[in-house]
């Protein structure tokens, strides 16, 4: 099994490598470290909230809320800077994860208790929490001379030649290797996505896990949502619009089945990164903007098939495995 | 007998005060989407200097607390009531405040709409902002004002299917030729969100080494260019211009990485309606092609629908974004 999902990862790092010499045919800067930095820096958010996502793909719901949790959030957090502009920015980054994670656990509570069908759920608290942007906000933006300095200037520090942001990132990559490897919660969200009947006989709250999950993608999307409006320096109700799709794009490209149980803090990662070399490359690559929509589309249809025979081998491993563990 | 005498002269006296005072005093009417919105806060500011100018003008400052249709009409009946002699409204529906303001036209009320118009039946004439050549124009003289010798420009606008931006930038490039020397490079899509507008400016930055000045008709891409040339320390090498905010741009000029943007100027459109409803009570008709006095703005003529356009986008830089950002 591990060596299968090497093979997994190992296809995407060459897809990506074959994705970059593609790229650096036609536009050779492209490929310079110091830009392949910047891509990977501009990327560290997609990768965050995708990791979120998987949590939640693995326990087969899906978290469509999770652009406009970003929004609200961030929005929360500009306005909370631009009230009290001497609150030291690592409280607003928490009230930002609370938040999020609050907002996260309403979806798990209605999932867990209300077993209402999570994209319903999700599809409801997204238009929910972008309406309450509005309400908090009154529709106004939070802009860049509005926020203080600190705020700003936290995501763009560097450490060690490189910005904190791309450094955040690569912390929650290790907490989230841990979590899903070395803790009860993340076999528990493996467990329940691969059989939900058998996780039960095995002593696990379907509900309960599910619920975790979703505070788990909440929590990140509020982190996120602080650095995004601190990134881009800006916050109003339309940010991060349509970002769900990429969030979950980037899960499937990265090897996570919408079916759950499957998938791997590497896939997310590289999926993500797959996505992120894509946006960035296009822009260089002179390429009309419709074709880049039909690019994007082509690349994750693409990779959900290749997924799809990939989890056909997968799903004989698994149950093998489990047979023998029972007998 | 003298009794009579002093009565009919009272009574004549008194016909003739009333006369005069409705002489002097014309009521205009400024209806606004709601109140308490900076934008509009100007532009009363604007119609108030205008009513001061003329002398014989009372400016009623009014509308809804919220930006509704209902509100508005509630609004203008009221207005009917006064018996104001114009009535200048930006409109929270093109047609729902049409039955509400053919009242108003039928009792002699001369009706404009200004900012947000008013389907043709309801108004007797709509004055614009702009229009769309003068837009045009004025982005890419943005850029060159900046570029007394010449260079690369690039056009950052929202999506590649909409239409205001496609029509300016359509108007910029057919008077691109009277600018000597600023070529534009690219045009690219940020798409109206932020972070696609932040990603397309980087690719700019990266593959156009010489590129002086991006061009970003669309308040989110302008704000989002301005912070991607921020962040790669581009500050002086690369202005950022277009249409903005004041409100969302004043950080970004105060840190030089945009010199100077434009948008209409609330003020001058305040003061433009008071104006041309000045023009109208004093006779003046509106049809088709007719010129209609705007005081310091000059005139503004209308066109086969009745519309007129005010004036260029005016432009905001270090010296006034302070000040304008205080109202929107």
């Amino acid at each position: 099994m591990k060596l299968l999902l090497k093979n997994r990862e190992m296809l995407l790092v060459v897809a990506i490598i074959a994705l970059l010499i593609l790229i650096a045919i036609r536009f050779p800067p492209f490929v310079a470290p110091g830009n392949l930095a910047n891509v990977y820096n501009d990327t560290s958010i997609l990768i965050i909230l995708a990791l979120g996502q998987m949590a939640v793909i693995l326990t087969r719901c899906i978290d469509l809320s999770m652009a406009a949790n970003l929004a609200l959030s961030g929005m929360a957090a500009a306005m909370l800077n631009a009230a009290f502009p001497g609150l030291p920015v690592p409280l607003i980054i928490l009230a930002a994860v609370a938040l999020g994670a609050f907002l996260g656990s309403i979806n798990g509570l209605l999932v867990w208790k209300l077993d209402i069908p999570p994209i319903v759920v999700t599809l409801g608290t997204l238009t929910i929490y972008r309406g309450l942007i509005f309400l908090i906000s009154g529709g106004a933006w939070i802009n860049a001379h509005q926020m203080s300095d600190a705020f700003k200037a936290l995501p763009r520090a560097t450490l060690l030649g490189f910005p904190l942001l791309s450094w955040l990132s690569l912390v929650i990559i290790a907490i989230m290797v841990v979590v899903m490897r070395r803790t009860p919660l993340g076999r528990a969200f493996f467990a329940l996505g691969g059989n939900p009947h058998a996780a039960v006989y095995t002593g696990i709250d379907v509900g309960r896990t599910r619920f975790l999950a979703y505070c788990l993608s909440g929590m990140l999307a509020g982190l996120s949502g602080y650095l995004w409006v601190s990134r881009y320096a800006v916050a109003y109700v339309d940010i991060a619009a349509g970002f769900e799709l990429d969030i979950i794009a980037a899960c499937v490209i990265g090897g996570v089945s919408i079916a759950g149980g499957i998938g791997s803090v590497g896939g997310a990662v590289l999926g993500a990164l797959f996505l992120g070399v894509i946006k960035n490359a296009l822009p260089v690559i002179n390429i009309s903007p419709f074709a880049q929509m039909a690019i994007s589309g082509t690349v994750i249809i693409i990779a959900v098939a290749v997924n799809a025979r990939a989890e056909k081998r997968k799903g004989r491993v698994i149950l093998r495995k489990a047979e023998a563990a029972h007998g | 007998m003298k009794i009579l005498k002093t009565l009919l002269v009272t009574a004549a006296v008194s016909v003739a005060m009333m006369a005069t005072a409705q002489a002097e005093t014309k009521k205009i009417a400024l209806v606004v989407k709601a109140l308490g919105i900076g934008f509009f806060e100007a532009a009363n500011k604007g119609a108030q200097e205008a009513a001061k100018e003329l002398g014989d003008v009372e400016v009623i400052y009014t509308g809804p607390t919220t930006t509704t249709a209902e509100g508005q009409i509630e609004v203008i009946n009221a207005l009917i009531a006064q018996k104001v002699d114009a009535i200048a409204v930006s409109a929270n529906d093109t047609n729902a405040l049409v039955p509400a303001l053919k009242k108003a036209m039928d009792r002699g009320i001369k009706v404009i709409s200004w900012d947000s118009g008013v389907a043709p039946e309801g108004r007797s004439m709509h004055l614009n902002p702009s229009s769309n050549p003068l837009i045009g124009n004025m982005i890419i003289k943005l850029a060159a004002d900046n570029l007394p010798e010449g260079g690369d420009v690039a056009v950052l606008s929202a999506t590649a299917t909409s239409t205001n931006q496609n029509v300016w930038i359509e108007e910029m490039n057919k008077v691109l030729p009277n600018y000597k020397g600023i070529n534009v490079v690219a045009t690219v899509y940020g798409d109206d969100l932020a972070d696609k507008s932040y990603r397309e400016t980087q690719g700019l930055i990266q593959s156009h080494p010489n590129l002086k000045a991006i061009i970003a008709p669309t308040s989110v891409g302008i704000v989002a260019a301005a912070q991607a040339v921020t962040d790669a320390g581009k500050i002086g090498q690369i202005n950022v211009t277009g249409l903005g905010l004041p409100s969302e741009m004043a950080g970004h000029v105060k840190s030089g990485a945009s010199k100077s943007f434009a948008i209409w100027n609330p003020i001058d459109l305040g003061y433009s309606a008071t104006m041309i409803a000045n023009d109208l009570i004093g006779g003046a008709e509106a049809k088709p092609g007719a010129e209609l006095k705007m005081g310091r703005m000059g005139v503004v003529k209308l066109d086969d629908k009745n519309e007129g356009a005010m004036a260029d986008p005016f432009i905001y830089d270090a010296k006034n974004v302070e000040e304008f950002a205080k109202i929107f």
